[in-house]
């Protein structure tokens, strides 16, 4: 029965029933759920499921090749470790838009035609926004509604671009596309909005860290996931990628390393992460879809465990301000373990998940010959290093004392952490568990001498410059602080340029109005009266007028055919 | 038996009215409207499945050939609108006998169910028959027919305005007379197809384009085409719901019929497009009406006057539609011949359950029927979405063929102003929804639902926007059908 839904629909419908659930039946479905759906999607044969046509279009709502498979199977582990994670939550809202969120995603990705993608894509919108409006309060009200424009333009986008290709291709197949006329241009920047490239990515750091504790997790994994997808199946070898994608990883790292709020300092690295993928789909080789997707796997995980970790310290010690935090090893010493992890991951050190997908996205730069990308991309592992493997534990859970005495985070979340980190070690030590079910086939062994080696030096010196900067005092301090990025422009720029110009244009609108105004009445007067509304015309003037019309359309009919 | 479906088709409901006056019971009378009219109703559905499965049904009345005797020839076109019309009548009768216009003329029922049964019968005629004389004589008895129906309405006005449209009636019928004697006079037959086969020798000079001319201009004043239009909103205004929801659901329409069929079939697209320039002033007008009557609509007081002029908007689409003289457009018109028969039925349906509970009709009086009459006020905002052309209504999908067969005839601008003038039409139907849902309720407002026997004739009609929103094999199958023929047809 369950076999037979489409992945992703059995989330979304069963978390309907969340509401009317008992307290415990509740918590066991929120997590037997994403289990089933992950059984059920085990058992599903490559091909394509449930196809109709309706409006002269072939609709594909199930398509299922290994590409998919990979992306669903992450999604599903995400949305049972995020539930687990979630369990203590009583605020149902925030399990039903998880759970529909993590459906809408999985759907996503098994979306055969554009339309059907655009329908998941929508709903990944709605349902998401609601993970950021349970955190309550101003700031996350504005953030979310913020994040909620954003996504429904990437989706109005995506439709526009959908049913231009449908008019100029007769199909709305999802398929490989050629970047080239309007159409793919509005897909990919659909595309590129949700997969936060460079000056579309404000949403993801303004949004993520003002969602609920738990709702970051599931954010984490999603969304941009999906989105990575869609590139990975759509613009795979677009060259331009492999440069929107170098800048992707590089830039956010100097917003993470000065960046206060710790899970802020985790959008912005989820960002650069992106961007490695990115890097990946652009390249295109098979080697590099696999690192690409890979990468998206782990990251997934480790992200999702770093957001997990970040979200019990936030739970647990009510707050997330890098300059309030430090010592909390001594009180949540699980947590910092399992944070240590997803540092080493993110970090790609060797035996951990990040370093047997990096290895493949970074090898397919340099086997391709793109040494610039290759560059950046050394870079930003090395900016990633920083920022996410020693800033976000050191400063966290190190650092000078706070003070801070708190309880060790609860046992869900513990469980759900460990979850996480056990995935995190279990594939970084046994890579073919990865590397079996990437779409192309592997021939990539992450473990030579010369991977290891180039990646432990890029380790230690990255840990080097960490600790001199530490000791001499010249790491940026962390300081409370509000840091300008590019949304500065969307926010502040742009409104005040309109506050200069908007005048000008508001009289002459009003201007325009009143003229249209005046001739809408006088044409809608001369209609009224024309038309004889109640008895303002004698009731057999409009006969006569009627009479008199007939004979000047025969007139005018016989003068146009004769002439 | 089926050989003689064509005559059938028209004979039932014929033979019934008079019976009407025989019988006289007010119940009975009534079951023999019924049962006549779902009998015309079957017949119309198999001649349709005949037409569709085996061609052209041609049949001889009395046995009398072709070009002599009067011959009724029914093809994809002709079996449609068949369809509509006996589907619409017998969709609304079932409404007829606990609405308020039957309370009003009490014994007299007999007379009203007469009317109505020798109105459905002329509309019938004019659709089946392959006669020019004889669809001059349809045509008068429908136009009388209906006459007498609005005449009922319980307003005084109502007189004036049964008066204005027999007049205005009668000039167009008039026209089409002339027209038609026009023909004959160049032609020598009556036979409609034998016309067309004639005519390309005869030579097309003055008389017939004059002929032309007055068939048009005639056609015109019986579809209400934008300026001719004046005595269509007072006649719906005034008559009563029931025969409101039948004549807009089916008199203009088997006006555009006659429009097309002279246009295309008697005529000839050469003739008519070619050789003539019909399609720009036919074009301009089409246009003209979907923005001067929608624009009048948003300003009307009077719900029923506004679903009036909404209907002169909607005839615009249809003349807009074969004005393109594609085959895309001429689809579109036929689709949409059938849509806003649904929509527009179901409206005045909508606006006869209301009348039930309370007489004005005036937009503010609504004030709070959502929750005072809420199945009827839903099928009102349901029907409206269809006038839109919301998606998953049956408006939407005539509107989307009308764009993309505009967008083909390489006209965007049309396009445009298809989808601009639907915008108006939000406006009007908003304006109802914006009264009836977030008003608080007047003193006088009623409190009580219309009884079922009104609601579910509206809603099968309202179930039929939805159903024919998504499932469309029908509609544009046939359409499609007609239009290949129509294009084709004709020297």
């Amino acid at each position: 029965m369950i076999a037979s839904l489409p992945p992703g629909l059995l989330l979304i419908v069963a978390a309907l029933a969340i509401p009317v659930l008992p307290d415990a039946l509740r918590r066991a479905w929120t997590v037997v759920v994403p289990a089933a759906g992950l059984w059920a999607l085990i058992a599903l044969e490559p091909g394509t499921y449930l196809g109709f046509a309706w409006f002269g279009a072939e609709f594909v709502p199930v398509r299922v090749d290994k590409l998919s498979l990979i992306f669903g199977y992450v999604f599903h582990i995400a949305a049972i470790v995020g539930a687990i994670y979630a369990l203590h939550v009583r605020d149902t809202v925030q399990h039903v838009a998880g759970m529909m969120y993590a459906g809408s995603g999985i759907g996503a990705v098994f979306a055969g035609d554009l339309v059907t993608l655009f329908v998941y894509w929508e709903a990944m919108a709605i349902t998401s926004v609601f993970l950021i409006w349970a955190r309550g309060g101003e700031t996350a009200y504005r953030s979310g509604m913020r994040y909620l424009i954003v996504q429904i333009v990437s989706g109005v986008l995506l439709l526009s671009g959908a049913i231009l290709l449908a008019e100029q291709t007769g199909s709305i197949a999802f398929d490989r596309m050629a970047l080239g006329d309007l159409a793919t241009w509005l897909i990919l920047l659909a595309f590129g909005i949700k997969c936060a490239f460079p000056f579309l990515h404000n949403w993801l750091p303004d949004a993520y860290p003002e969602a609920t504790v738990t709702g970051a997790v599931f954010l984490s994994a999603f969304t941009t996931k999906a989105a990575v997808y869609a590139l990975a199946r759509g613009f795979p070898g677009t060259e331009m990628l492999i440069y929107v994608g170098a800048a992707m990883t590089a830039f956010p790292i100097f917003y993470a390393v000065i960046e206060n709020d710790l899970r802020r300092t985790l959008a912005y690295s989820l960002n650069s992460q992106l961007g490695f993928m990115v890097v990946g789909v652009g390249i295109g080789t098979p080697m590099a879809l696999n690192g690409a997707v890979g990468h998206a796997f782990v990251s997934t995980l480790y992200m999702a465990l770093l957001f997990m970790s970040m979200g019990a310290v936030l739970y647990r010690a009510g707050t997330i301000e890098g300059s309030e935090l430090g010592g909390l090893h001594k009180s949540m010493p699980f947590t910092t373990v399992f944070c240590i992890v997803g540092a080493a991951s993110i970090s790609a050190f060797p035996l951990f998940s990040g370093f047997i997908a990096k290895s493949l996205t970074l090898s397919a730069a340099a086997y391709g010959g793109y040494a610039v990308a290759w560059l950046t991309l050394t870079f930003a592992s090395a900016g990633v290093i920083h920022h996410s493997g020693m800033k976000i534990p050191y400063f966290a859970f190190f650092s000078r004392d706070s003070g801070k005495r708190c309880k060790e985070a609860p046992l869900n979340m513990l469980i759900a952490m460990g979850t996480a980190a056990f995935l995190c070690i279990a594939l970084g030590v046994w890579s073919p568990a990865l590397y079996s079910i990437l779409p192309h086939d592997v021939d990539y062994e992450p473990y030579t001498p010369s991977h290891v080696i180039g990646q432990l030096q890029l380790l230690a010196f990255a840990a080097l410059a960490f600790a001199v900067l530490i000791r001499y005092r010249i790491y940026p301090a962390a300081i409370r602080s509000t840091n300008l990025d590019f949304d500065w422009t969307y926010r502040r720029g742009i409104p005040a340029l309109i506050g200069v110009v908007w005048p000008a244009l508001w009289s002459a609108w009003q201007g325009f109005l009143s003229a249209l105004a005046g001739g809408l009445r006088a044409g809608i007067g001369a209609a009224i009266r024309l038309a004889g509304p109640e008895a303002t015309l004698a009731r057999t003037w409009p006969l006569g007028s009627t009479t008199l019309w007939v004979a000047v359309l025969l007139g005018g009919f016989l003068l146009i055919y004769y002439l | 038996m089926t050989a003689h479906l064509p005559a059938l088709q028209v004979v039932i409901t014929l033979l019934a009215a008079p019976a009407c006056i025989l019988v006289r019971g007010r119940d009975l009378t009534f079951w023999l409207a019924l049962l006549t009219t779902w009998a015309a109703f079957a017949v119309s559905c198999l001649l349709l499945d005949q037409v569709m499965t085996s061609g052209i049904v041609s049949y001889e009345l009395g046995g009398w050939a072709a070009p002599f005797g009067i011959e009724y020839r029914v093809d994809a076109l002709n079996a449609f609108v068949l369809l509509i019309v006996s589907g619409i009548g017998a969709i609304v009768l079932p409404f007829t006998p606990r609405s308020l216009l039957i309370e009003m003329v009490g014994e007299k029922a007999y007379l009203f169910y007469c009317a109505f049964l020798l109105c459905v019968t002329g509309l019938l005629g004019v659709a089946i028959t392959g006669d020019a004389f004889n669809l001059f004589v349809f045509l008068e008895i429908s136009s009388l027919a209906s006459c007498i129906l609005i005449s009922l309405g319980p307003h005084r006005r109502a007189l004036t305005a049964a008066f204005q449209y027999l007049i205005v009636g009668t000039i167009g019928a008039t026209f089409i007379v002339i027209g038609i004697g026009l023909i004959y006079g160049a032609t020598g037959t009556l036979n409609l197809n034998d016309i067309a086969e004639r005519l390309p020798a005869t030579g097309y000079n003055r008389t017939v384009i004059a002929a032309f001319a007055f068939l048009i201009v005639g056609a015109a004043i019986k579809l209400a085409l934008f300026p001719l239009h004046f005595w269509l909103p007072k006649a719906y205004t005034y008559a009563p719901s029931t025969v409101s929801a039948f004549l807009a659901a089916t008199a203009t329409k088997v006006g555009v019929y006659v429009l097309i069929r002279f246009l295309f079939t008697v005529f000839g697209v050469k003739f008519s497009f070619d050789i003539l320039p019909t399609a720009l002033p036919l074009m301009l007008l089409a246009v003209l009406a979907m923005f001067v009557a929608s624009t009048v609509a948003i300003f009307q007081d009077s719900v029923k006057r506004m679903l009036a002029y909404s209907s002169v908007a909607q005839i615009g689409y249809m003349v807009l539609g074969l004005s393109l003289v594609t085959v895309d457009g001429l689809t579109a018109s036929i689709v949409h011949l059938f849509n806003h028969a649904l929509m527009k039925g179901a409206l005045f349906l909508a606006i006869g359950c209301i009348a039930y509970r309370q007489s004005s009709f005036r937009i503010d009086d609504l004030a709070g029927m959502g929750r005072r009459m809420p199945w009827t006020m839903a099928a009102f905002t349901a029907g409206g979405l269809s006038l839109i052309g919301i998606p998953l209504t049956a408006g939407f999908i005539s509107k989307w063929y009308l764009i993309l067969a505009a967008l083909a005839a390489d006209e965007p601008l049309i396009a445009a102003l298809i989808v601009i003038s639907s915008l108006l039409a939000v406006i009007y139907v908003w304006r109802v929804v914006e009264a009836a849902y977030f008003r608080e309720p007047g003193p006088g407002a009623p409190s009580g639902e219309a009884p079922l026997a009104l609601l579910i004739p509206t809603w099968v009609l309202i179930a039929l926007n939805v159903y024919f929103g998504i499932e469309t094999s029908l509609p544009v199958g046939v359409s499609e059908h007609a239009a290949r023929a129509l294009m084709g047809a004709g020297p």
